[in-house]
């Protein structure tokens, strides 16, 4: 059965995904969305596996978190708190993300997951380096690539090349 | 490890409909960047779940790189919304209307 850290757990994510989305001001938007990325890195915790909760506490929470908070900051003020949405097409969202979880629950209830123990040991996060540097090497120089592409892009697109350095100073 | 499998899975699939529900309704670019944020994390916690309880290491790997690449996407992605933003002076998707087909 669940135990208590599990469902308070639980229930912080899933409440602030809930508030993220539907919070008026996007800035609390954003932090409920931290707090959510907080709490699956707290069943990371649970699950054994710290080393990919540090990595998700320092990636998620550390750094994409604040680039969104100050993204938000960015756009113009009542735009954040403008809510533009169609309100028979939110019901219909709704209807979705019930249909979604039912069908998706009941599928999984049923199968044979259920019954799947674990008592082997928890895996060493020596053996996660291992695999790193030996087997998955070459995705690793890829996902380095990757990373390098997506910052030297992400700089080309925000440019701003009408602004000059001499308009800059005054 | 009083938990199972169950549970995690559970809640990672309540992530999943939170988050296509938030894609399908919002019209706010960077609100349904946040509902991918969240599938992206239902899957990265499906995944570590599953490695868990197999047990095998090979799940948490992937989901290192799955985080990695996560970061990449959302750089990208808020730099294409900042770029959108100045044209339009708009984050509301329906407002970029030259980015039609």
């Amino acid at each position: 059965m669940a135990d208590a850290v599990f469902l308070a757990i639980s229930v912080l994510t899933i409440g602030s995904a809930i508030a993220s989305l539907e919070v008026r001001s996007m800035i609390y938007g954003s932090i409920s969305l931290m707090v959510t990325l907080a709490g699956v890195a707290g069943f990371f915790l649970l699950l054994d596996a710290p080393f990919v909760a540090m990595f998700q506490i320092s990636v998620y929470v550390g750094s994409i978190a604040v680039l969104i908070l100050f993204t938000v900051m960015l756009v113009r003020r009542e735009l954040l708190f403008h809510k533009i949405e169609d309100p028979r097409r939110r019901y219909a969202g709704i209807g979705l993300m019930i249909v979604i979880m039912l069908g998706i629950g009941t599928i999984i209830i049923g199968s044979g997951i259920k019954s799947m123990e674990v008592d082997a040991p928890s895996v060493d996060f020596k053996e996660i380096g291992k695999d790193f540097l030996t087997y998955y090497s070459p995705a690793l120089v890829v996902m380095g690539l990757i990373l390098a592409s997506a910052v030297i892009g992400a700089l080309t697109l925000a440019r701003r090349e009408d602004v000059t350095n001499e308009q800059r100073t005054d | 490890m009083s938990n199972e499998l169950i549970e995690f899975v559970l809640v990672s699939v309540a992530l999943l409909a939170i988050g296509i529900y938030g894609l399908a309704v919002k019209r706010n670019a960077i609100r349904m960047l946040f509902a991918i944020e969240m599938i992206v994390n239902a899957a990265n916690l499906n995944v570590v779940a599953f490695s868990r309880f197999i047990p095998n290491s090979q799940g948490q790997t992937l989901a290192l790189f799955s985080i990695a690449i996560a970061a990449a996407e959302v750089a990208v992605g808020l730099a294409l919304i900042i770029v959108a933003y100045r044209m339009y002076k708009n984050i509301d998707i329906a407002d970029f209307r030259s980015l039609k087909g």
